[in-house]
């Protein structure tokens, strides 16, 4: 399934571009993208991950986009760990779009399906190793003597007899070296940087002073700012406008059409964004103009009474059903959300007659020459993409689309030009988690064990809209996450996808359709759980599928048995958590397991629901099994940053549809986690492992959205199963 | 119009229309680009900065209040500030977007509060909001600061 995305999307990228960016040979490439910064001292490059100076700096290449999740450190750890260097003395620069960063489970440069370091796992160290290697043939070269008789630590080679020499020194001559083919790696048990409890990451400083780059922060000689108006409808238009008042006003330069709204460029964005409020804009609303939560919803309903696609079916679900002891019936439904990153959309672009250069806060590099040369004319190698650090992402930074604009602006005025988004612009321009209809019914026989399952979801496709080719008779892999890898066994299920278009642009957001799949499962575990009359822990490892688990259809998961960790993290979750301890009235432990990106994770959510049914998380116990720690510390503050997610998610997040618009504008009507709201004591453990990496920028935002549902149910009996968890839902629950 | 104030100690003036919020005075006029632009209506925090010691939103700050008065910004915290100490000691940035905002409501509830209980914490720092789930080292972090001299 990996190769088929990696093939698919590879097809989808050459479809739009007609040539392949950048150059490869023997694996490596030499980079030699704008990025390379204006260095004092001349550089080597063994490779396209390292860059040695004469003065012994080294600089590692960072081909995933920053966005809060830490591949700015994790991704050096693997080059540093073979490389032989001090990591805290590392420089790390964001790499130029190339096809040596391709991301080989994903088949793009592209940053997400919490893949980085799972790609980079083998791929980085090697590229440390053979660096090393090239470094020390170097030396022994000069020397005259065996490599063997050589070892390299600490950014210097020593030979025979005292001999020593610096990484620097030896760059020029390493980097003719012949590429090393067989290229062996450390066990694990020697590694010095990987696992390293106490390292710290390399970005906190700037991040701290307050002079980290994002998008937003970029200032090029001669900029102009641009701020834009975008129809309130998705997919409306701009039918006329009157911009002579906007165009009145002090500092504006030009005001704009492009294809999606007008942009009012000026010299300053204050100035922007008060002339842009003047503008008087008719609207072409477009197909959907008349959108909204009821034409939505009935929608969802209607199409989920067509049978759909099968993508996993053993035995006779539908069969065995009707002849089972007893059997359960359900319907989630989960609502359109937001991604709402911290740092607006925005991107300096300058579009001149034979180049662009184009500065973005991107997790999708490789996509950007391509969309800007098709919005410019210009060819995609005549486009320089630089990535800053971006200001959150959560998916929503693969799309292009604001990039794309910001290009046609500054061709339209002939400047270079910032756009930035307002927080308005921004929450009613998103790519949005799509609103969805999970339907399931379970058959227990007497004994209280399942016997059947039927999981029936709609919910509209993202990749038929980003990635179409992914999507084969009916499946959209990336949509039935979460659900593919059913955990239990269960002899007879069906398994089955409608497909359904509500009109509301769909995007990935955080951990994608996990958080629809998973969600809806694992609530109604606990209900399956709740009509046998057992505990939730103990039904869930009795259940468990400890033999092969199948991952038929998204390619993002390992497609390796999990049932047996699984069982070890219920189990151990059930320990730490203290679970079945008596509670006060009000209060209830929820538990939900699941297996995402090749990470398995069971959490055990403590709440309070009051007596009008307000709902406060005193504390969430994660046991997490994520293979090796490549950052420890970091992989902590992942699971701290997805529960958090989730958990806003699931409490409060809604986006509604009014006039083919969304209603919500700002953080006082899309509600999201404050500290006093966020789960008050969070006790995350992982599983000692030295397994391959597990993905953990992801999986932890849905596994704990169920266990809040479920410990919801625990503290006042009430089923909630229209999400989010909110006073209102629960009432009516 | 002219209008002078200090800003991280130096005397600064500018000539901006009175209504330009302090926020992109910062940034684009004086090219002090670590205060952030969030929301623009003074709900998320990430434009933060003090005003005479106070955190105030400088999104809805209009530089024509803030004549003859002190600002200072995440980059006149000065880098050593025992709150940057903390915050770089127990790695609380993850995107990194909102900190500087959250680091200068610290400062100021630490500058009034020595030793805030969680609940102080709490109260005073529920106005950033942070999307990448920081609050646990935040408050750890803000824990951490309180102890140092």
């Amino acid at each position: 399934m990996e190769n088929m995305i990696k093939n698919e999307t590879r097809r989808d990228f050459l479809k739009v571009s007609g040539t392949v960016a950048g150059g490869l040979a023997l694996g490596f490439y030499l980079p030699n993208g704008p990025r390379v910064a204006q260095a004092a001292v001349p550089t080597h490059s063994p490779n396209a991950w390292v860059k040695i100076g004469t003065d012994n700096s080294i600089t590692i290449m960072c081909a995933r986009s920053e966005m809060g999740q830490d591949v700015y450190t994790s991704m050096p750890i693997l080059v540093a760990e073979e490389l032989e260097v001090d990591l805290n003395k590392v420089k790390v620069e964001f790499a130029p779009p190339a096809e040596v960063y391709i991301n080989a489970l994903l088949g793009g440069q592209l940053t997400g399906g919490s893949t980085s370091v799972r790609d980079a796992w083998e791929k980085l160290r090697k590229a440390g190793a053979s660096a090393r290697m090239m470094l020390v043939a170097a030396a022994a070269s000069d020397w005259g003597v065996d490599a063997a008789q050589c070892k390299a630590a600490n950014g210097m080679v020593t030979g025979p007899g005292g001999k020593k020499a610096t990484y620097g020194s030896l760059a020029a001559k390493a980097a003719t070296m012949e590429v090393p083919k067989d290229v062996p790696l450390k066990p694990s048990s020697q590694f010095k940087i990987v696992g390293n409890k106490g390292q710290k990451r390399l970005d906190t400083e700037v991040k701290v002073k307050g002079t980290a780059q994002f998008g937003i922060d970029t200032r090029v000689p001669g900029m102009l700012y641009a701020a834009v108006a975008m129809a309130p409808m998705i997919g409306g238009k701009v039918a006329s406008y009157d911009d002579s008042r906007a165009k009145s006003m002090p500092g504006v330069k030009a005001v704009v059409q492009y294809s999606r709204g007008v942009a009012v460029v000026a010299d300053s964005y204050w100035q922007a964004k008060k002339a842009k409020d003047l503008l008087l804009i008719t609207w072409d609303a477009g197909p959907n103009g008349d959108n909204d939560q009821k034409k939505i919803w009935d929608g969802l309903r209607t199409a989920s009474e067509q049978p759909g696609a099968v993508f996993r079916e053993h035995g006779d679900a539908e069969g065995t059903m009707g002849s089972a002891a007893k059997t359960i019936e359900a319907t989630y439904q989960l609502p359109f959300l937001s991604h709402s990153p911290m740092e607006p959309q925005n991107t300096t672009a300058d579009v001149r007659a034979d180049k662009a250069i184009i500065i973005t806060p991107t997790q999708f590099q490789q996509l950007v020459p391509h969309v800007v040369a098709g919005a410019t004319g210009l060819k995609p190698e005549q486009v320089e993409v630089h990535t800053t650090f971006l200001g959150g992402g959560f998916g929503r930074r693969v799309e292009v689309d604001y990039t794309i604009d910001a290009a046609e602006i500054s061709k339209a005025v002939g400047a270079p030009v910032k756009m930035v988004w307002s927080r308005e612009d921004d929450m009613t321009h998103d790519s949005y988690r799509p609103a969805s209809l999970m339907k399931l019914s379970a058959g227990l026989d007497s004994s209280g064990k399942p016997v059947a399952m039927r999981f029936h979801a709609t919910s509209p496709s993202i990749s038929a809209r980003l990635f179409p080719s992914l999507v084969k008779d009916g499946i959209d892999p990336l949509a039935v996450e979460g659900i593919d890898n059913y955990p239990y066994d269960t002899p007879n299920i069906k398994l089955t996808y409608q497909m359904h278009d509500t009109g509301v642009t769909p995007g990935y957001w955080r951990g994608v359709s996990h958080n629809l799949n998973a969600v809806a499962l694992e609530c109604f575990v606990d209900e399956m759980a709740n009509a046998a009359g057992k505990d939730p822990i103990q039904f869930r490892i009795d259940n468990l599928d400890m033999g092969s688990t199948k991952h038929q259809w998204s390619g993002l998961s390992a497609g390796v048995p999990v049932g047996a960790r699984m069982k070890r993290v219920l189990e151990e979750v059930r320990a730490k958590s203290g679970w079945g301890k008596k509670l006060p009235a009000g209060k209830g432990m929820g538990v939900a397991v699941m297996e995402g990106y090749n990470t398995v994770i069971a959490m055990v959510a403590e709440v309070t629901v009051s007596a009008d049914y307000d709902v406060s998380v005193d504390k969430v116990t994660a046991v997490v099994d994520a293979g090796t720690l490549v950052h420890p510390d970091q992989a902590l503050a992942q699971m701290q940053g997805t529960i958090n997610f989730g958990q806003s998610a699931c409490m409060w997040g809604e986006i509604t549809i009014k006039n083919g618009g969304v209603e919500q504008t700002n953080f006082d009507t899309y509600r999201v986690a404050r500290m006093n709201e966020a789960p008050k004591v969070l006790d995350i453990h992982f599983i000692k492992s030295d397994s391959t990496p597990g993905g953990l920028g992801e999986p932890g935002t849905a596994v704990i959205q169920p266990a809040i549902g479920n410990a919801i149910f625990a503290a006042c009996g009430k089923r909630v199963r229209t999400l989010p968890f909110t006073a209102e839902h629960i009432r009516g629950a | 119009m002219k209008i002078s104030f200090n800003v991280n100690g130096k005397q600064t003036s500018v000539d901006v229309p009175q209504d330009t919020p302090l926020l992109w005075v910062l940034r684009d006029t004086l090219g002090l680009t670590g205060t952030k632009f969030g929301c623009g209506k003074a709900l998320c925090g990430a434009c933060t900065v003090h005003l005479n010691g106070m955190a105030v939103r400088s999104c809805q700050t209009a530089i024509g209040s803030v004549s003859g008065q002190k600002v200072t910004t995440i980059e006149g915290l000065g880098g050593n500030h025992k709150v940057q100490k903390a915050w770089m000691k127990l790695d609380v940035p993850q995107c990194g977007y909102c900190q500087p905002g959250q680091m200068m409501s610290a400062a100021a509830l630490l500058a009034s509060n020595k030793n805030p209980s969680d609940a102080d914490i709490d109260g005073f720092m529920s106005g950033n909001i942070c999307r990448c789930g920081t609050y646990p080292r935040i408050r750890a972090a803000i824990k951490d600061a309180a102890k140092m001299a």
